[in-house]
């Protein structure tokens, strides 16, 4: 099994376009935070319809408390958001019972922001005046410290659980009416299907290589069309599963897929970030700009911390094809990238 | 294989959840008749920036304000008016905070707090102002962060509470604790807090005088102390001595009760949809039941769904005014109101 996996990631590897073109882009981090606030970690970044820019990010201290009957932990991460123009407007949701270790945030087509958090592995709906609307999976009472990975609840990690709790999710995506797409994630390696009511619909893939399973459902997006596109990290492919979790495709041309993103409009493009790990600047980094079938259309970018290079990128908002934002989990920053 | 271990592992758990949940859909589902009902929209304000977490507990005073326990980063206790506007936190950093369970107003208008992370009830005064009593003691700082019991329970002593769920109190005032996640009994105590007896033990079972997880506990005028035991999906009917009368097996999962004010009480009750929520389980939980406290259905309102006015997992209810209900909901975060309107 293991041989097979390693074959599979050889042959991915092989498949990488030795030469796509490189896009021309320009740097530059516009976001400015409070007096002696910083940002951590930046886990996720995301641009409502206003250009307004939300960042998630693990900025703080998780505290796990002593002298009771369980181990319980709270705070740790902060979800900031910023004017067009990188001014800062506001911290929502201080008090957040589930914001522990920020993962990803993405704003719908009605300017909701979701947050999505890995270790409360839960993926939380705010309106756009910050009011909690909706929430998806449970926060664990009680952590293990280290964590383990199957800390919570449900079934087995990887297994494919049919269940709405979440282990570790990463990212989430809604198609055209609404249906709300959870990649769950890092502990489980599937995906989760709601209705846009959060009712529970369906869940598909778990661990492994085969077509249909996942390393780890490390991020998903949704095309205009409903296909449903999950990075799966660790396989090196980005899988295409129509509507109702049915698998349509692979797509190997855009590297290991830490993050991905659709733009929106009639001509729609993929990003996929073939993002360094973190203990490792001597690979990878790079963005891939795709068309939807895989095609590749450019690349850009390295492994690196200086002002033109990507630190671990974690999250890509890609509401304007040729004007990104990128959250950098390595190098703590988030980037605005202008491609040309 | 170990791949298809783990599913077929998983598949059997599901199938038992699908099947325990079947069990508890309440055979009072079909026939109670549903009550008219009306949700009040975003009837609770929080401060401005501030949100509420796990709303484990809500309780009303006799003049209609408004309590809240919850857990969010830190266990809160937050007042409101009757129009459902913030007034005051109450208790902040308090000791005997980690994870709230339930707050119940006493007929003198004291406010208790049940915390079952540190294992302590606490009664404060009406203002919030005073602590006038604690019951139970939180464990030592120095024993590290240690997980929930998973073991042998611990001995069921006099005076030591292992994650206690609830507090109700007769028309003498003795107090009746539900004693708990760890221990599996409901324990009297006189007005003072001194030991008076206990029904249950240390260890779950489902014959009579014991409990699987006693989770929420509510006294009528005559003494009568109604147990809602959670692990077995009943409720438990003890005299004021803790004798055991009866139990009540129609209505649901048994997560909580409560019992109106007046001269004709009446004892709501909530089939609260499983934490997890299996596949399914949307279509068989949530709603609560009104009956009579002889067990006699009036009706039942409300449904699983975790968009507002659906319910997330009810956790408490008060029901001072029974045609005017307030719900805790510990996976929306959200407490919400509901006005009654009689049979449909």
């Amino acid at each position: 099994m293991k041989r097979l996996a390693t074959l599979l990631l050889a042959a991915a590897a092989l498949a990488m376009p030795a030469a796509a073109q490189e896009l021309g882009y320009a740097t530059s981090q516009p976001l400015t935070l409070p007096h002696d606030t910083f940002f951590g970690m930046a886990a996720g970044v995301a641009t409502n319809s206003k250009g307004n820019v939300f960042v998630y990010t693990r900025n703080g201290e998780p505290t796990v408390t002593l002298g009771g009957s369980r181990t319980f932990a709270h705070g740790g991460s902060s979800l900031y958001e910023f004017a067009p123009d990188g001014k800062f407007i506001r911290q929502i949701g201080k008090q957040v019972y589930g914001f522990l270790a920020a993962q990803q945030v993405r704003v719908d087509s009605s300017d909701n922001i979701w947050v999505v958090d890995r270790y409360s592995s839960m993926v939380m709906k705010f309106a756009p005046d910050g009011r909690q609307i909706m929430l998806l999976g449970r926060k664990p009472e009680s952590v293990d410290v280290p964590s383990s990975p199957d800390t919570g609840r449900g079934t087995p990690p990887g297994s494919g659980s049919a269940s709405d709790l979440f282990q570790s999710p990463t990212d989430v995506a809604w198609d055209a009416a609404g249906n709300i797409f959870v990649a769950d994630g890092i502990g489980n390696a599937r995906v989760a299907k709601f209705t846009r009511d959060g009712v529970f619909v369906k869940s598909w893939g778990s661990r492994g290589t085969a077509d249909g399973q996942f390393k780890t459902a490390h991020g998903i997006a949704v095309d205009a069309g409903g296909n449903v596109y999950v990075g799966d990290r660790g396989n090196s492919r980005i899988q295409v599963f129509d509507n109702d979790g049915n698998f349509k495709s692979s797509i190997t041309s855009g590297g290991d897929p830490e993050a991905i993103c659709i733009t929106p409009g009639a001509h729609q493009y993929l990003f996929s970030s073939n993002s360094n790990p973190a203990n490792d600047l001597d690979r990878g980094g790079e963005i891939y700009k795709l068309e939807l079938n895989g095609t590749v259309v450019g690349k850009f970018g390295q492994a690196g911390k200086g002002p033109r290079d990507f630190g671990s990128v974690n999250a890509i908002d890609c509401r304007s094809a040729n004007s990104l934002y990128v959250a950098e989990a390595g190098n703590w920053r988030v980037t605005k990238v202008d491609l040309h | 294989m170990k791949i298809y271990l783990a599913a077929t592992a998983a598949l059997s758990l599901l199938l038992s959840t699908v099947g325990s949940s079947a069990q508890v859909a309440a055979t009072a589902f079909n026939s109670a008749p549903d009550l008219a009902y009306e949700a009040v929209p975003n009837f609770f304000k929080a401060p401005a920036g501030d949100y509420m977490g796990e709303l484990q507990g809500v309780a009303t005073n006799s003049k209609g304000q408004i309590f809240a326990f919850f857990r969010g980063p830190n266990t809160r206790l937050w007042q409101f008016d009757q129009n459902g506007r913030f007034v005051r936190e109450i208790g902040k950093d308090f000791y005997g905070f980690m994870f709230a369970h339930s707050v119940r107003i006493d007929r003198h208008d004291n406010i208790w707090t049940v915390d079952e992370g540190t294992n302590v009830v606490t009664k404060f005064n009406p203002d919030g102002t005073k602590v006038l009593m604690v019951i139970g003691h939180r464990p030592s700082q120095a024993d590290g962060p240690y997980a929930t019991p998973k073991g042998p329970n611990p001995p069921d002593e006099k005076y030591t509470l292992c994650r206690p769920t609830d507090v109700a109190w007769d028309q003498q005032d003795n107090i009746f604790i539900g004693d708990g996640y760890c221990n599996n009994r409901v324990v009297k105590y006189d007005r003072n807090g001194k030991f008076l007896a206990q029904n249950g033990g240390p260890a779950p079972g489902k014959g009579e005088n014991q409990y699987n997880l006693p989770h929420g506990l509510q006294v009528d005028h005559q003494g009568n102390v109604y147990v809602a035991d959670r692990g077995n999906a009943r409720y438990v009917v003890l005299d004021n001595n803790l004798k055991w009368k009866t139990a009540y097996t129609q209505y649901g999962s048994a997560w909580s009760d409560c019992i109106s004010e007046g001269p004709h009480q009446y004892l709501f009750m909530s089939n609260s949809n499983p934490n997890g929520n299996a596949p399914g389980s949307w279509k068989i939980g949530g709603q609560i039941y009104k009956a009579e406290l002889d067990g006699t259905v009036v009706g039942k309102f409300g449904h699983a769904g975790k968009l507002a006015p659906g319910f997330q997992v009810v956790h408490m209810m008060d029901c001072r005014n029974p045609n005017s209900i307030i719900v805790g909901e510990i996976e929306s975060w959200r407490m919400q109101k509901f006005v009654l309107k009689g049979s449909k």
